[in-house]
């Protein structure tokens, strides 16, 4: 469990999800801890702490981080979206519905750290190659799929009319 | 490149279903919805309210007496609820099969990070300060931490002779074999310790009421054994002990045993508390003191004709258990019976213990003492053809078990399996042949070095010998007045299918759409006792017996409301509306019988050791560079017989999944020890493969067909484990001529041995 410096709280504001939101918290405290605690954001879990996992994995101004690594102070006027952010209108998002089909969910822990980092991966790479989606992956573990059919999920959003 | 692919080679028995299949096709996966839209609930996903969070204190040294424990200064102790083992209302230990391992230390540790004592506190920030304020003083006693140093007894710190157990297995006789030997072949071989890595850490809340009794919501694989070890901590009657599985973020074995221990501790931390606890570990505490694949060395000296035939031989196993017996017999009881591979041995002589050192306990991981022997097997394999003078792929084909033969423990080959033919197939997918060929012309004047190695396994699905017998596993099927239908048993779903592949046997049981069946919570308050999650033995043993109280349902239904045979959904509905209105309830229980002519005899170790084994052909092409010494592994083919596959796309992820563990077995993961200390307990320096990491792996799967299982199915999450390491390391020894007899080989091992054995070849282009 992280050490928070005793200090003051203060008022951080940030849009997550599209929404603004005002919260009271320490400013060393974690993005994470603030998502999960704060917000009742629990889709980005913690997997480490230190940043290895990325399973904690949100965007913050459109930039993949691991929240586990980022102190609340730093997001304050920022844009947050995190896994519950993408299903906003109720309908899955194509990486969402290409994970399932594809069986990019296994244990489902790594997911929607996974899926936002595929996010990012497509918004920088809209048609990634294996290459690309191996590397745009490689800050986010996933013990249990050995990744292929995560591989295949990114390929199937990019490209929902290719055939496998 | 192309990405892995599922190919359906061929099915030699097609199981004739009546109407369109369920079973074998890629239904959506139960809880996938929640999954990708971070709905799922796991433990640290809960906050109850009023709930406390708990920390443990555990040990700093391996072994000695607690002389005190001082509760030091700057901290407020009345706002903490501080639990020992004086406060356990029933028996200090995690029940499991030896109950030798104590819930918290009492007086003397066994080992670094022995839980001794637990705290709770309102604020989750406060428990570390407060767990580092304690200050926990010993007398050291003299500690083991090796395989050797426990065989030399130099320290008993276990029973009389620190053998948490041994086992015999015999099979003909050894007699004059070795003076008819054309050649003796003999060596040794060592596997190192695994983390599971499963990326949820372990945690666990508990609550606790005078009248209810204690609850616990975790991360686990197995209600019924929390539930037993629980009823002996708080000397409760079962009704008054509930475990309930939340969401669980992969397992791999690795939440089999040790969650007994966090539930007893959020239990006891509760009761004292009066108010519900939560206990996550973080990953450092996770590392460090839960359980982890056992440390193995194996010895084989065998004997073979001119040919390469197996005559006979010796096999010698030792694992080491850590400081308390937990699973190390029957993770042992597995790596003894599978040691022979898929070979046939006239005569064998196998001789196994687990030995006590001063480690935290290993424990349960997939493939379950398999993958130790097996990588022994097959690494020995390659010396006998080397020995013998043929290649990798006549040795075995010379040896293989066949329909008819016996195997190590003279279990008859019924199945129609062809190991021969299988080999042939991965050697083809794998263009084995062509690649080695020009590997081998490449090699000479090349700085990358490039290798093809092959290994052939077996995994028995279910529990070992008459281990099915004694869990008698019990399931139910009940039909609601809506007329859908819930699946009720304790066997938990954490990633491998459990929850879809159940649904989908139940559905094409009954005749009626996927959608409208469900699966209950593992909750004991509710689901009956279908047996720990474990073993490979789901989908084969649990899955049978969901379809055959699923079959029950439908005839109760016509005994009760004249349902017909060839009924539609609409009449299924029907008839369940009727049937609850007159009975109150519609419920199909069935519970395990062991298939018939089944024998087997545990004192000597010899009859039917599982109702089925997969069997499987891996092939892998790895490159060495002589620059940097790291061996990348550039394809990978895993083509298995792993009878009726009931979901191809859950059953393609379960291969693959387990190949990429596999691969860091072989290659990345090494835990560092120190005085029985893991060192490198982090994700930072504990190295799992990433998605740059790991080679397209190509998984192919040929359907015999068997009996036991639920229409044909086999156990299939383990096997994958034990293939892979052998073969990468025999693509190495391809690759650079020399043979390496252990794992995890790192680059620095290759460096050494290359340096040691010439000045390492510096080749231009």
């Amino acid at each position: 469990m992280a050490l928070i410096p005793e200090t003051a709280k203060q008022t951080i504001e940030l849009r997550v999800n599209g929404l603004p939101r005002s919260v009271l918290v320490r400013p060393m405290e974690r993005l994470l801890d603030v998502l999960r605690h704060e917000l009742g954001l629990t889709g980005a879990k913690e997997g480490c702490g230190e940043g290895e996992c990325g399973s904690c994995s949100v965007l913050l101004d459109g930039q993949l981080v691991n929240s586990c690594l980022v102190p609340i102070a730093q997001a304050h006027g920022s844009s947050v979206l995190t896994i519950e952010g993408l299903t906003a209108d109720k309908r899955l998002h194509p990486l969402q519905q290409a994970f399932l089909s594809c069986n990019g969910a296994q244990c489902g822990i790594c997911t929607p750290g996974m899926i936002l980092a595929a996010v990012h991966l497509l918004n920088k790479h809209p048609e990634p190659t294996l290459a690309e989606i191996r590397e745009g992956l490689s800050g986010n573990l996933c013990r249990c799929t050995g990744y292929s059919q995560i591989f295949e999920a990114i390929r199937q959003a990019a490209n929902p009319g290719a055939s496998e | 490149m192309v990405l892995a692919g599922l190919r359906l080679l061929h099915t030699d028995e097609p199981n004739a279903l009546p109407h369109e299949h369920i079973v074998g096709t890629p239904v959506p996966r139960k809880e996938g919805l929640d999954k990708v839209t971070g709905r799922a609930r796991y433990v640290d996903d809960i906050a109850l309210p009023g709930m406390l969070y708990g920390q443990t204190v555990r040990s700093t040294i391996p072994r000695g007496r607690i002389r005190e424990i001082r509760y030091g200064s700057g901290v407020d102790w009345t706002e903490y609820v501080i639990v020992t083992a004086k406060d356990i209302p029933g028996r200090n230990v995690v029940a499991l099969i030896l109950d030798d391992q104590p819930c918290l230390a009492d007086g003397v540790v066994n080992h670094p990070e022995e839980p001794i004592l637990l705290l709770a506190h309102p604020d989750r920030h406060q428990l570390s300060r407060a767990a580092e304020a304690i200050e926990i003083t010993y007398d050291p006693l003299p500690a083991i931490f090796s395989i050797e140093e426990s065989e030399r007894q130099s320290e008993v710190i276990w029973g009389t002779d620190n053998v948490f157990k041994s086992f015999l297995v015999e099979k003909g006789s050894l007699e004059g074999i070795w003076e008819r030997a054309a050649h003796v072949v003999e060596g040794e071989y060592s596997t190192g310790a695994q983390e599971q890595l499963y990326i949820e850490n372990n945690g666990m809340i508990g609550a606790y009421d005078e009248e209810a009794g204690v609850t616990v919501w975790g991360s686990l694989q197995c209600p019924y054994y929390v539930h037993k070890a629980l009823m002996a901590v708080f000397a409760l009657p079962e009704e008054k002990v509930r475990v309930v599985q939340m969401e669980t973020g992969g397992a791999f074995g690795g939440k089999e045993e040790y969650p007994s221990m966090i539930a007893a501790h959020a239990g006891l931390l509760a009761m004292k508390a009066k108010r519900s606890v939560k206990i996550v570990y973080d990953r450092l505490e996770d590392m460090a003191a839960t359980t982890k694949r056992h440390p193995s060395r194996t010895r084989h000296r065998t004997a073979v004709d001119a040919n390469g035939i197996i005559l006979g031989g010796e096999i010698d196993i030792t694992m080491d258990g850590g400081a308390y017996a937990t699973l190390s017999s029957v993770v042992l009881s597995r790596g003894t019976i599978h040691a022979g591979g898929p070979y046939y041995w006239p005569n064998v002589t196998i001789r196994s213990k687990a030995v006590a050192t001063n480690a935290p306990p290993q424990g349960a991981f997939r493939g379950f003492g398999a993958p130790q022997t097996l990588f022994a097997m097959e690494r020995h394999i390659e010396h006998i053809a080397e020995v013998v003078g043929i290649s990798p792929v006549e040795i075995r084909k010379r040896n293989f078990l066949k329909p008819g033969m016996t195997t190590t423990t003279d279990q008859l080959i019924r199945e129609n399996i062809d190991l021969e033919e299988l080999l042939d197939h991965a050697l083809e997918l794998s263009q084995y042949r062509d690649k080695k060929q020009r590997f081998t012309q490449q090699n000479e004047r090349a700085n990358v070095k490039k290798g093809m190695g092959i290994a052939a396994f077996l995994h028995g699905a279910g529990f070992t010998g008459s281990g099915e017998r004694y869990l008698n596993s019990l399931v139910g099927v009940e039909a609601l007045a809506d007329g859908t239908v819930r699946v009720l048993v304790s066997s938990a779903e954490f990633g491998q299918g459990t929850n879809t592949v159940l649904c989908q046997i139940a559905a094409e049981a009954l005749n009626i759409p996927y959608d409208r069946v469900t699966i209950a919570q593992p909750d004991t308050s509710v689901v009956p006792n279908s047996g720990p999650t474990v073993a490979s033995r789901t989908a084969m043993i649990v899955g049978n017996l969901v379809r055959s109280a699923a079959v029950g349902l439908a005839q109760t239904l016509e005994a009760s409301c004249g349902l017909s045979r060839s009924f539609t959904y609409e009449e299924f509905r029907q008839a369940c509306r009727k049937h609850i209105e007159e009975h109150g309830q519609l419920k199909s229980l069935s519970r395990y019988e062991a298939p018939p002519g089944i024998f087997w005899d545990d004192q000597k170790y010899r009859g039917e050791a599982y109702a089925a084994f997969a069997w499987a052909i891996y092939v892998a092409e790895v490159s060495i560079d002589l620059t940097t010494y790291s061996v990348s592994v550039d394809d990978f083919v895993a083509l298995q017989e792993i009878g009726k596959v009931l979901h191809p796309r859950l059953a393609e992820g379960q291969i693959a999944g387990g190949v990429a563990q596999a691969i860091g077995f072989a290659l990345y993961e090494k835990v560092v020890w120190q005085m029985g200390r893991m060192q490198n307990h982090q994700m930072t320096n504990y190295i799992m493969p990433t998605s740059a990491d790991l080679p397209p792996i190509r998984v192919f799967f040929k359907e015999l067909g068997n009996v036991h299982g639920a229409y044909g199915a086999k156990g299939i999450g383990e096997l994958p484990m034990d293939g892979p390491a052998p073969a990468i390391v025999n693509a190495i020894q391809d690759a650079l001529g020399i043979p390496f007899d252990y794992i995890p080989l790192l680059p620095e091992d290759i460096y050494q041995r290359l340096a040691i054995q010439s000045p390492a070849p510096v080749v231009e282009g």
